[in-house]
């Protein structure tokens, strides 16, 4: 029940989860790159366009849920939290260690899907009805693997609030003597948002799984129209709306890029700071950005639905709001470069990652105003162009958060170091590699290149673009090769790496007080007392670079 | 749910910020520590107003969909209530008023009137779902199930939905009961019979609010 445990463990779920949902990539890059190909494991002969579906489903769903959710807030925000505010433990350790159950039974559910009867589903990470709320008649994936799917999300959802509940409950009442709300850490500002972001939107989304099943189990009619007619059959549901779900979801699911990708913000500004040797760049500016993205993302999920019957006087409104979401973006990536201007700038992989972060969240941030334009997004939105948006400024970005955070905290989960040579060569090879893989995306987007397809061969205008894939392919799997200096090198640092100080890299936040790894209780029964901001480095007339939020006045000066 | 916040111990720790230590404080005095009191209290209380606020979230998308759904198409057939309904909501109005008794007795340290009004709330709680259950029984024997029209889909989804919220608030109840009667009752448990009456009004106004939205919007 030690929030620390727990922590690991959401992040081991995750591992194991990236790993699964990459292979699924893989073999979708591989029927797209050569699309008569017969591949491992996959049977004989070319891949079926449902065979491909269903990877694109699970591909989806696997990396949405159980990484982008579950590493950086259930694994980095469990382990962290508590001793970056200075608290034993999570409020409630009880309802923590439920919390990972049920999201590790989500996960074995979602698993289940691809061995049932019908295969996985087909249907989308967004489980669009009517298709989804039919059963087996819309496909064979459709059947029982998507009710695994909807129920998995459920279960999910209820994991999440779960955490969510506690995150909330343990940043608001646990914190140290002098942990005011300005003195929190900007990785705590994340955790605090993304968990409130979880306690409202996920309780939608467990409302609107729940009327799908009973569209799909108990014969309502929420979802499904009148008159629907699939593979010439009469379906026996009236008066629902397709729409009303989505609705639903996307109230959801804006919300949800911003949990995947708020974490990796605060993970970014910590450690710019650090290895900048420098206070981060407008500290408040930075909450206020956080707060304002947390809550603009409440109204946006329009955006998502410009092309699906939606009112253009709503996309106008939804398109205006989601151009708004820009500033606070912008206000984030400026205080990111002010913070590297003129800084001491220490390379070490925590810092490359990080710098990676922004990297990537600026080039796919960039074509999200293209994109919340109802006008331009109404070529734009079933192409690549979408996919390569919000794989680089949601999927990848996050991702490096992750490998950032996992580079900065290793010495303090596991008490021994990295290796340097190794990170630097993983960095290298994957910054190169995802940018290989997700730029020329833009560009077949905008030349026309539907997303979703398994196969357009026999398509002239897309004839040409054929090479394209080819190269993207070949960069995807030089970059998911790539990732096996990673993986050998935290396993290998986790028996072998050299071991760690009490702080490493001479930050000053509260965990790098405690030993490392740090007792059960943190602290060793004394709970710490703060007198200063989370990122005071370089300070004049201070002893050393840097001073720990545990510092008293006294002792700056009278160190000297 | 309910049952999962009495099994959690909060740890202790400082407290949002404030630092209003016992005189001399609990830890080393050069680093501060110890624990604030009312820390517990504070951390359960916070608790349940989150967990309200995802309960609310949940039955808000339920309205939504509700309002949604009934203006979508001509299939819509408002439920006629069955006159059971008003007996369970007196129920359940009477339980609140019970469960506010049963605060006031165990703060003033009237065990017996406690206890007493204890049993009484768990009686009204489990006479309110019984209720329910009947008036299931009574619209289904008039012909009237789930997927007869989306009206009575959301009616039964909702009362559902409610109901099995309640049953979590009545586990706890029963919880408390069984330690009253063990007369293990002690202070420290006033924070649990605090946060079950907070959840138990909750759980009150959230039927009233079901019922005005099935009565209002038909």
């Amino acid at each position: 029940m030690d929030h620390k445990v727990i922590g690991i463990q959401y992040w081991f779920l995750a591992l194991l989860s990236v790993f699964v949902g990459m292979a699924l990539s893989l073999y979708m890059r591989l029927r797209l790159a050569w699309p008569s190909g017969s591949f491992p494991f996959m049977g004989e002969g070319p891949m079926t366009p449902e065979t491909y579906l269903s990877l694109l489903t699970m591909h989806g769903t696997i990396m949405v849920f159980f990484v982008l959710t579950t590493a950086p807030q259930g694994g980095f925000g469990n382990y962290v939290l508590p001793i970056q505010i200075g608290a034993a433990d999570m409020a409630f350790p009880f309802l923590n260690m439920m919390s990972f159950w049920t999201t590790l039974l989500g996960f074995f559910v979602i698993i289940a899907a691809f061995f049932v009867s019908g295969g996985a589903p087909t249907g989308g990470w967004t489980g669009y009805p009517p298709l989804s709320a039919v059963g087996e008649i819309a496909g064979p994936g459709q059947g029982l693997g998507q009710t695994l799917w909807i129920v998995s999300i459920a279960i999910f959802a209820v994991g999440s609030l779960l955490g969510s509940l506690n995150f909330i409950t343990t940043t608001i009442d646990l914190r140290a003597k002098g942990m005011s709300l300005m003195r929190m850490p900007l990785t705590v500002w994340t955790w605090f948002v993304t968990s409130i972001l979880m306690l409202l939107s996920f309780a939608v989304l467990l409302a609107a799984g729940i009327l799908l099943l009973m569209d799909r189990e108990l014969g309502t009619s929420f979802f499904i129209p009148a008159g629907l007619v699939i593979s010439e059959q009469v379906i026996n549901h009236k008066g629902g709306s397709p729409l009303l779900w989505q609705h639903l979801f996307w109230f959801f699911g804006h919300p949800e890029v911003y949990i995947a990708i708020l974490p990796g913000m605060g993970v970014t500004s910590q450690i710019l700071s650090t290895f900048a040797r420098k206070p981060i760049f407008g500290y408040r500016a930075m909450v206020y950005a956080i707060v304002a993205i947390g809550a603009l993302g409440f109204f946006v999920w329009g955006h998502h639905m410009f092309i699906s019957g939606l009112s253009p006087y709503s996309g106008l409104i939804f398109s205006m709001v989601t151009l708004t979401i820009g500033v606070p973006s912008a206000i984030k990536t400026f205080n990111w470069l002010g913070t590297l201007w003129g800084g001491q700038i220490r390379f070490a992989t925590p810092m490359l990652y990080a710098i990676g972060f922004v990297s990537l969240f600026v080039s796919g941030g960039l074509s999200g105003p293209f994109l919340g334009q109802s006008s331009l997004d109404l070529y734009l939105h079933d192409t690549y162009f979408v996919v390569a948006h919000f794989h680089l400024v949601m999927g990848v970005a996050a991702i490096f958060g992750m490998f950032a955070g996992t580079v900065y905290w290793f010495p303090k989960m596991f008490g021994r170091m990295m290796n340097e040579t190794l990170g630097k060569i993983h960095f290298w090879i994957t910054f190169v590699g995802v940018y290989a893989i997700f730029m020329p995306m833009h560009y077949i987007g905008i030349a026309g290149h539907p997303r979703r397809y398994a196969d357009t061969t026999a398509v002239d205008y897309l004839a040409a673009l054929q090479p394209v894939h080819e190269f993207i392919s070949i960069a995807a799997i030089i970059t998911i090769a790539a990732q096996l200096f990673f993986v050998i090198n935290f396993f290998w640092s986790l028996y072998r790496g050299p071991k760690a100080s009490e702080n490493p890299w001479e930050a000053t936040t509260l965990e790098w007080t405690v030993p490392s790894p740090p007792p059960h209780d943190n602290f060793g029964g004394r709970t710490p007392v703060v007198y200063r901001g989370p990122y005071e480095y370089s300070v004049p007339g201070a002893s050393q670079d840097y001073i720990m939020q545990t510092t008293p006045d006294t002792m700056v000066r009278g160190a000297k | 749910m309910a049952e999962a916040i009495i099994r959690g111990q909060p740890q202790v720790g400082g407290g949002a910020g404030r630092g209003d230590f016992p005189d001399g404080g609990l830890g080393d005095p050069d680093r501060g520590g110890g624990v604030p009191p009312g820390t517990v209290r504070r951390t359960y209380r916070t608790g349940m107003g989150l967990a309200l606020l995802g309960i609310s979230m949940l039955f808000v998308a339920f309205t939504s969909a509700y309002i949604v759904r009934s203006g979508l198409s001509n299939d819509w057939q408002p439920v006629e209530l069955p006159p059971l309904v008003w007996w369970n909501t007196g129920a359940l109005l009477a339980s609140s008023i019970t469960m506010e008794l049963t605060r006031r007795a165990l703060n003033s340290g009237l065990r017996a009137q406690c206890n007493r009004w204890l049993a009484a709330t768990a009686a009204l709680g489990l006479a309110f779902l019984v209720g329910q259950w009947g008036v299931w029984r009574q619209l289904s024997g008039h012909g009237i199930f789930l997927d007869t029209n989306p009206s009575s889909s959301f009616f039964y989804l909702l009362t559902a939905s409610h109901a099995l919220h309640l049953l979590g608030g009545l586990l706890a109840l029963l919880y408390i009961v069984s330690e009253a009667w063990r007369y293990r009752l002690g202070p420290a448990k006033r924070t649990l019979v605090e946060v079950t009456a907070i959840y138990w009004h909750f759980m009150d106004g959230l039927w009233v609010y079901i019922l005005l939205l099935l009565w209002f919007w038909r």
